[in-house]
């Protein structure tokens, strides 16, 4: 089967972005995971992944309006595509099918 | 780089919620690192275009510009015609000079030989100037072939073929007598011409008795009738079968006077001194061409021909002769010698009309410029509006060189009508026989070739100078286009009267010269003078009778005879001596013998001495000399003395009895040829006539014509004005005048279109200005001024610029004629009058309708 493959950080920022619902833009994408993570993220980091998944077709992006609170500037706003969402699922899945696959003792040792 | 917006709004709230939580310091170390790591390849490249791309040249797009474009030509009609009008006038012109050129390039062409096909020529050094002349003696021809070998035995030569000057004969069929041009040649001729055989083969030549006819001749000859093995005779001595018929020579071709060829062996054998002169290296009468093999150049065997005449005779020893080839492709356009190098000639024609062609066609192309340009401030709105809806520079470039193309297309349509209209009479000015080439694909190549380069070079401006405009500047109005593209169209207009200008100094100066030439006292009188060659046998027996008849008849005043035209002088002699002559003098005298009554026939004036007389005996050994014969010789007191002519095999003593004014019997551009003459021993080829004035002429010469039937029937009557042969002598001149005055024209016109346009156009922009100036108290002349002033000062430049450069070019051209008229400062001040009176008249239509404008009426709009 053939699937786009989804790093590791572009995973974080599909399911912040996910999280974040109709709020997701790029200010919010950063705050959310540096709080979540608690580790710095570059914005430019940030930035370059949410293009990427939109040229990959795991985002979709809109112009917001401008509001007062951001001084009449624009947000480009973005949200996860039906693609995305899929893509979401089968990481998701992997995960799970992997963690039920673990043998008990292993999973003793992890202290689960 | 291009942060696009909305990033740039994200790290600035990025960093306005860090100054809250992290501090100022911070915040702005972090903003530094974003913005230097966005700074990444797969965001800076361009961000694909929203809307989607039309394609350049999409159907839709093509039939808006079509569109757009007809209706533009159609709405100004005036502007319409003026670019299609002014562009195909100068494209007619470029078309036509370019078939000339062509024409001129291709001349000698058709023969099949044509890059191995020479003359030999000879140079000799006569007091320190070196001549080239054809003339070659008969051995000559010979020694060619047996010194160097022919190409059967490696030698450089394929054909050597020995020949006499094309020249007119007597023709005569039973009864009919015709006169016609034509040559004796050697049997190898039909071959190095390549002559396309009708009937018979190229070796109709090898038996004495036989004659090659072309086409033409034959049909005046013999009709429908099949002419093989017909016979005719020629001057009545040489008696001849029809062994040929050959298409006619091309006009294109050294050889299209050439009607019939006969064999060389015949004229030798019926004339007494050509069979003479077959071992006579002193006997310089003869033509001798060449045709050489595939392997070897002229270059190489010119050089090692050089020295064949060296040594051959005492007398040439002094001359340095050198032998040496002259190319067929160099006949035409290479005529002129200098110093014994070809050099010059028509070529330059070539250059100068194709110059001239190119500058019309210039002159075209800038009106197009010019008006395109002016009227781009009308266009201007569309432009913006074109840009507004999302046009790209690219797309408006393509539509304006687009519009340009269609407008240079029609005007090609329109010059490829004027070339076929005007074609005869270019032909009669010209003296060509062109077609215009409609079937020949090369043409059309060519001249579409040539219409997209006008189209280009004419639409670039416009083109790119449109596509510039902002589309916010242009619907706001703001756009100052006057000012911008005024120097470049002033620059264009200057570079007009320039043209125009040098182009009618020139016409001028042309004019002049070939007045100064015509004015020049000619040493007789050429009216009513007839001149006939006399290819008779025997003609001294009949020679009493035929002038006593002729006299009696009331037709003709005089008769003489001459062994020259008095329009050439075809014998030219050494070997001339007299006491006190100084030792190192090479003499070169034109030699023309005549009879008794040749200086009563003609006019001539005496400076010293007397005309020759039938009552004086003595007068047989008389010589009659030319003003610069006396110089020439630098004697004074010359009557009486006595001059001695050593030729091959005689050798005569004259005395002196005259001195005339000097006769133009060469070119009226040259000093006369030193010249003497005598009285013949052997009977003139040459019979002239003074017509009786009391007569009208067309009676004389039926008269005359009746009387030679009657008394020298073997003779046609084939008469030629002498002034019109005289007038022959300015006819390249005068061609070039009539040229370079209706390129002139021409130029004027085209540049007037455009002066017109411009200036109607100008009007049309300050229509409300005028009508301001007007209710304010301008008078109409107060108008005048001031529309017609940029022009008059633009052609003022243009004189200034013209008058140089004319004078360069029109002195180097006279520099050519030593008798030539002096170039003075009126012939420039008229052209500048002239070219000013022209644009004045031009500007002031537009300029006084557009100042007797009610300024109610302009005032009222808008």
């Amino acid at each position: 089967m053939k699937r786009t493959f989804l790093g590791e950080f572009e995973e974080v920022v599909l399911l912040t972005v996910a999280v974040l619902g109709e709020e997701a833009y790029g200010v919010t994408v950063t705050q959310e995971i540096e709080q979540r993570t608690g580790r710095g993220v570059g914005f430019s980091t940030v930035h370059t992944t949410l293009q990427r998944l939109e040229e990959k077709g795991f985002l979709s992006s809109e112009m917001g309006g401008a509001t007062a609170e951001r001084g009449g500037r624009r947000k480009r706003f973005f949200t996860v595509t039906a693609l995305g969402r899929k893509a979401l699922q089968e990481v998701k899945q992997i995960r799970e099918e992997l963690w039920a696959a673990m043998p008990p003792q292993t999973l003793q040792l992890m202290g689960g | 780089m291009s942060l696009k917006k909305w990033r740039e709004d994200d790290l600035n709230e990025l960093f306005s919620e860090r100054l809250k939580s992290v501090g100022l310091r911070q915040a702005r170390w972090r903003y530094t690192k974003d913005v230097l790591s966005l700074m990444r390849p797969s965001l800076i490249k361009r961000q694909p275009r929203d809307n989607p791309r039309l394609s350049l040249f999409s159907t839709d797009m093509l039939s808006n510009y079509i569109k757009i474009a007809w209706r533009n030509l159609i709405r100004n009609k005036g502007y319409s015609f003026i670019n299609i009008g002014g562009l195909a006038v100068g494209m007619t012109i470029a078309i036509l000079i370019g078939l000339w050129i062509y024409d001129e390039l291709s001349f000698n062409k058709s023969f099949q030989h044509y890059d191995r096909i020479a003359q030999v020529m000879r140079n000799r050094t006569v007091n320190g100037e070196t001549d080239t002349r054809m003339g070659l003696p008969i051995p000559l021809a010979q020694s060619l072939k047996t010194s160097y070998g022919d190409s059967r035995n490696g030698g450089p030569f394929k054909r050597v073929v020995l020949s006499w000057w094309t020249s007119l004969h007597t023709i005569s069929v039973s009864d009919q007598v015709f006169s016609k041009s034509g040559k004796f040649m050697t049997p190898e001729a039909p071959e190095m011409l390549s002559l396309t055989m009708r009937r018979g083969s190229r070796a109709g030549l090898t038996e004495p008795a036989s004659i090659l006819l072309s086409a033409s001749l034959a049909k005046t000859l013999f009709g429908e009738e099949n002419p093989l093995h017909k016979t005719l005779t020629i001057d009545n001595t040489m008696t001849v079968n029809v062994t040929g018929v050959y298409d006619d020579l091309p006009a294109g071709s050294s050889f299209a006077d050439v009607q019939f060829i006969a064999p060389w062996d015949l004229y030798a054998a019926s004339t007494d001194w050509v069979n003479e002169a077959k071992d006579d290296w002193t006997n310089t009468s003869f033509e001798v061409f060449i045709e050489l093999a595939p392997s070897v150049s002229f270059a190489d065997v010119s050089a090692t021909i050089r020295n064949l005449l060296v040594g051959k005779t005492s007398a040439d020893v002094a001359r340095k002769p050198e032998v040496l080839l002259y190319p067929m492709s160099r006949w035409h356009l290479y005529s002129d010698w200098k110093n014994g190098v070809n050099e010059g000639g028509r070529i330059q024609f070539v250059w100068l009309f194709g110059l001239i062609g190119l500058f019309v066609l210039l002159l075209a192309c800038i009106n197009f410029m010019n008006l395109s340009t002016a009227r781009s401030v009308n266009r201007a709105k569309e432009v913006g509006i074109r840009k507004a809806i999302g046009s790209r520079r690219q797309e408006l470039v393509a539509q304006f060189f687009g519009e340009s193309l269609l407008v240079v297309t029609l005007a090609f349509g329109v010059a490829i009508g004027l070339v076929f209209l005007s074609m005869p009479f270019f032909n009669q000015i010209a003296d060509k026989q062109m077609v215009t080439p409609f079937t020949n694909p090369l043409f059309w190549v060519l001249g579409a070739g040539f219409a997209l380069l006008t189209g280009l070079i004419a639409g670039s401006y416009p083109a790119l100078y449109l596509s510039s405009f902002r589309p916010v500047a242009v619907l706001k109005g703001a756009i100052q286009t006057s000012k911008s593209i005024a120097t470049p169209r002033r620059l264009l207009v200057v570079l007009q009267f320039t043209v125009s200008i040098t182009l009618i100094i020139g016409t001028l100066i042309v004019y002049r010269q070939i007045q100064f030439a015509r004015n020049r006292p000619i040493g007789y009188n050429r009216n009513g003078l007839i001149s006939m060659v006399l290819n008779v046998p025997h003609y001294e027996k009949h020679r009493e009778t035929v002038r006593n008849e002729l006299i009696r008849s009331g037709a003709v005043l005089e008769v003489a005879e001459s062994a020259s035209p008095l329009t050439e002088v075809q014998s030219t002699n050494g070997g001339f001596d007299w006491a006190g002559k100084d030792p190192t003098l090479q003499i070169n005298f034109g030699t023309i013998g005549i009879s008794h009554e040749f200086g009563k026939t003609v006019g001539w004036t005496f400076k010293q001495g007397r005309d020759f007389s039938r009552q004086l005996a003595s007068d047989s050994l008389g010589i009659v000399l030319n003003e610069s014969a006396v110089a020439f010789m630098g004697m004074k007191d010359v009557l009486g003395k006595t001059i001695s002519w050593n030729g091959n095999g005689f050798n005569v003593s004259f005395h002196v009895i005259g001195v005339i004014r000097d006769m133009v019997m060469d070119s009226p551009y040259e000093p006369a040829q030193p010249s003497v003459f005598f009285i013949s021993p052997k009977h003139g080829q040459f019979l002239t006539m003074r017509l009786n004035p009391t007569q009208s002429p067309q009676d004389a010469l039926a008269t005359i014509g009746d009387v030679l039937k009657e008394h020298l029937p073997a003779a046609p009557f084939n008469y030629t004005f002498v002034d019109d042969e005289y007038d022959q002598k300015f006819r390249t001149e005068e061609r070039i005048g009539t040229l370079a005055f209706i390129f002139a024209t021409l130029a004027i016109f085209i540049s007037c279109l455009g002066i017109f346009g411009l200036a109607s156009f100008m009007a049309e922009q300050r229509t409300r200005e005028i009508g301001v100036r007007k209710v304010l108290g301008a008078s109409v002349l107060n108008l005048w001024g001031l529309l017609s002033k940029d022009f008059v000062f633009l052609a003022l430049i243009g004189f200034g610029m013209a008058t140089p450069i004319a004078w360069y070019f029109l002195h180097n051209w006279l520099q050519e004629y030593t008798y030539r008229t002096d170039i003075s400062w009126w012939v420039f001040a008229v052209s500048g009058a002239g070219a000013l009176l022209v644009t004045l008249l031009t500007v002031s239509f537009q300029s006084i309708k557009a100042a007797l404008m009610n300024p109610v009426k302009s005032l009222r709009s808008e």
